[in-house]
């Protein structure tokens, strides 16, 4: 950030004696109090620093809930029970941490939803949107090893399924499968592997890739509604006039956005932490059972749209690996967004028509595929799980076509504010 | 600007809502109306649980001491009418029929009830609770419509008494119909009426055991949010305040 100049740091005291041996001060100004924010974020900006939050929450929760669960087949549900009555407020660390995994997708997936609208991902913002997909994938390793930790009957069953995917790969699919149980079925050795993966080795490198992503963001700047470049328009003090630092200024307002989801996430945690089976689904509050299936087995509600696209491919030659190669290829095509997307124009209110109902019916596809996932199959939510794969895919494979023959309206100089 | 904010605020809330539809769709019976705040209930709960279910029931995450404490009940008549064990106070519901003897005896080890109502939920237990009728053709010479061939007696017919189901009859065919309803063949100690309330106070014992912390969670909770509510109200008049001077 060479372009950019601070203020004098204080030589004297501790603080002096700190920043002559490490740069905190630098840092600070920085990342914090002189960090230039486009002063027109809105709503859709907050879902960033709420994941954080999120993220900060399950750490810690996560770490007390350690202190007392027992990664074993034999005790782990059990001890899981053990921690909601016998372990002073376990069942509030335990309820923050369940209804965190869900919130955490939530403000992941409205702050994914904010990129596809304000084009976030495009040039110089590449390698942040990767990074930023890099998480998304670390989060769905993370959420699923979790998921099997209270080693309940959906816990079981839902291990089973995601796993069973591997084996549909040709010719290396059930050593691999295999191999990630560690044993011919999830057993007491899976169940191992998956806490440590869950408890250390994802949360290692989720924590580095959101370091990344936001010393990425830092480095290009944080996009904004009008998708212009707050960089461009710099004042006589060399910071851009449109921005705003992120101390006090965003720090104020996104207090105020905590408020208001610690609101909703508090309201779940205390009044409805099961969230009606979604958030905690009852046949979870059957111990593993390798002899009994409940009655239908469905991931957690976040991996639904997946899950429906899975069901809705047929097997053809003898395999049923297309519907696997089409749920990740799903989620490996927003990795390509910033390539696909050919407009002149980054942000959907300078956007024409075409681009406007593409991203409504993606919305709109994502969450009825998110409906067909979490209920039982029948042909009508087959014909629908299959018409909404095709809307979902079509709104990335067609982007370079109708993203560039799209009208689009002139972008202004500045951003658009209107002061308070 | 404030429309716009709250219909961008409102498409959110509604995505994310929408597959909550699929919750309207849970189970058909009909609601148990138990109350958990009722600690008179819960007490005849308890009282009905170990002295008709725990003899093959165990459930093994409660203690005993617990459910005294919580349900108000002094340890003295703890131990001389609950408990029928040689257990301590401190000790978890045990049944007191062995596992092996339960496969020999019913074919399978009757469930742990610590947390029936939360996988299964209350209405489904307080409609099996009800369910059962006469069938001669089952072992234990009873079956269940909630749980066709159900491996459990029906150990409350001497209150509820024997029920016979009655199924529509379908046109020329010498098979059952679709059931319609159950009719009290053998009256039992209790009236119908009486015995919906013994079956409502049971299982509202079971949603206690299934959480013991559900009261207190939504105490709290209520003073978590008004503390929310306030501390919100003070960060958004700041927010205001500092952006006043932002053009």
């Amino acid at each position: 950030m060479g372009t950019e100049n601070y203020g004098a740091t204080q030589a004297t005291g501790l603080w002096g004696w700190i920043n002559a041996r490490f740069p905190l001060d630098k840092m600070l100004k920085e990342h914090v109090t002189e960090y230039y924010a486009p002063k027109n974020f809105n709503f859709w900006y907050l879902f960033g620093v709420l994941s954080l939050v999120v993220l900060v929450i399950q750490l810690v929760t996560g770490i007390f809930l350690t202190m007392n669960y027992k990664p074993s087949a034999a005790e782990a549900f059990a001890s899981v029970e053990y921690i909601m009555r016998d372990v002073e407020w376990g069942w509030l660390i335990r309820y923050l941490h369940s209804t965190g995994a869900s919130a955490f997708f939530i403000v992941v997936y409205l702050h994914m939803f904010r990129a596809l609208m304000y084009g976030s991902y495009r040039s110089p913002r590449e390698l942040l949107w990767i990074f930023g997909m890099l998480i998304y994938l670390c989060l769905m390793a993370e959420a699923f090893m979790g998921y099997l930790l209270p080693w309940g009957n959906m816990s079981y069953w839902g291990a089973q399924v995601i796993v069973s995917l591997f084996g549909t790969i040709p010719v290396i699919g059930d050593s691999l499968a295999e191999w990630i149980k560690g044993d011919y079925f999830i057993s007491d050795i899976t169940l191992n592997r998956f806490f440590a993966l869950h408890v250390i080795a994802i949360p290692l490198i989720l924590v580095f890739l959101v370091v990344a992503h936001i010393l990425a963001l830092h480095e290009v700047g944080s996009s904004n509604p009008d998708g212009v470049e707050i960089k461009k328009t710099k004042g006589p003090d060399g910071h851009p006039v449109d921005g705003i630092r992120f101390h006090p200024y965003m720090t104020v307002k996104d207090t105020f956005g905590l408020g208001m989801f610690l609101i909703v996430f508090c309201g779940i945690v205390f009044f409805a932490p099961t969230f009606g089976g979604l958030f905690l689904e009852g046949p979870n509050f059957d111990q593993a059972n390798a002899m009994q299936t409940p009655p239908h087995i469905a991931p957690v509600w976040y991996f639904t749209p997946f899950y429906a696209m899975l069901r809705a491919v047929p097997s053809f030659l003898g395999t049923q690996v297309w519907g696997v190669i089409v749920m990740f290829g799903a989620i490996a095509l927003l990795v390509f967004l910033p390539w696909l997307d050919r407009s002149p124009v980054n942000s959907i209110r300078y956007k024409g028509m075409i681009s406007k109902v593409a991203l409504a019916l993606f919305a709109v596809s994502f969450v009825v595929l998110a409906y067909c996932g979490m209920t039982p199959p029948s042909p009508t939510l087959l014909v629908l799980s299959r018409t909404f794969t095709a809307v979902y895919f079509a709104f990335f494979l067609l982007m370079p076509w109708y993203s560039r023959i799209d009208k689009t309206k002139p972008v202004p100089e500045r951003v658009t504010y209107h002061a308070h | 600007m404030l429309i716009k904010k709250l219909a961008s605020a409102l498409a959110a809330v509604t995505l994310l809502a929408l597959p909550l539809a699929v919750l309207a769709n849970e189970g058909s019976y009909p609601h148990a109306e138990n109350d958990s705040r009722n600690t008179a209930s819960l007490q005849r709960g308890a009282r009905n649980f170990m002295n008709y279910c725990s003899g093959c029931h165990s459930a093994k995450f409660v203690r005993y001491n617990r459910v005294a404490t919580d349900l108000h009940i002094p340890e003295s008549e703890l131990q001389k009418n609950l408990m029928f064990t040689s257990d301590k106070p401190f000790d978890t519901i045990k049944s007191a029929m062995l596992a092996d003897d339960a496969k020999k005896w019913f074919g399978t080890v009757p469930p742990d009830m610590s947390l029936m109502a939360r996988s299964r939920g209350t209405d489904y237990i307080y409609a099996y609770l009800r369910s059962f009728y006469r069938d001669p053709s089952r072992p234990t010479g009873a079956n269940n419509t909630v749980l066709p061939g159900t491996a459990m007696p029906h150990v409350l017919a001497d209150l509820q008494g024997v029920q016979r189901a009655v199924y529509k009859a379908t046109e020329g065919e010498a098979g059952k119909g679709e059931f319609e309803k159950f009719e009290l063949v053998d009256k039992g100690s209790l009236t119908p009426a009486q015995y919906d309330e013994f079956v409502r106070d049971t299982v509202n014992f079971l949603q206690y055991i299934g959480e013991p912390i559900e009261n207190t969670r939504k105490d709290l909770g209520i003073w978590v949010l008004l503390f929310l509510l306030m501390f919100t109200s003070f960060a958004y008049m700041l927010y205001k305040e500092y952006w006043k001077d932002v053009h």
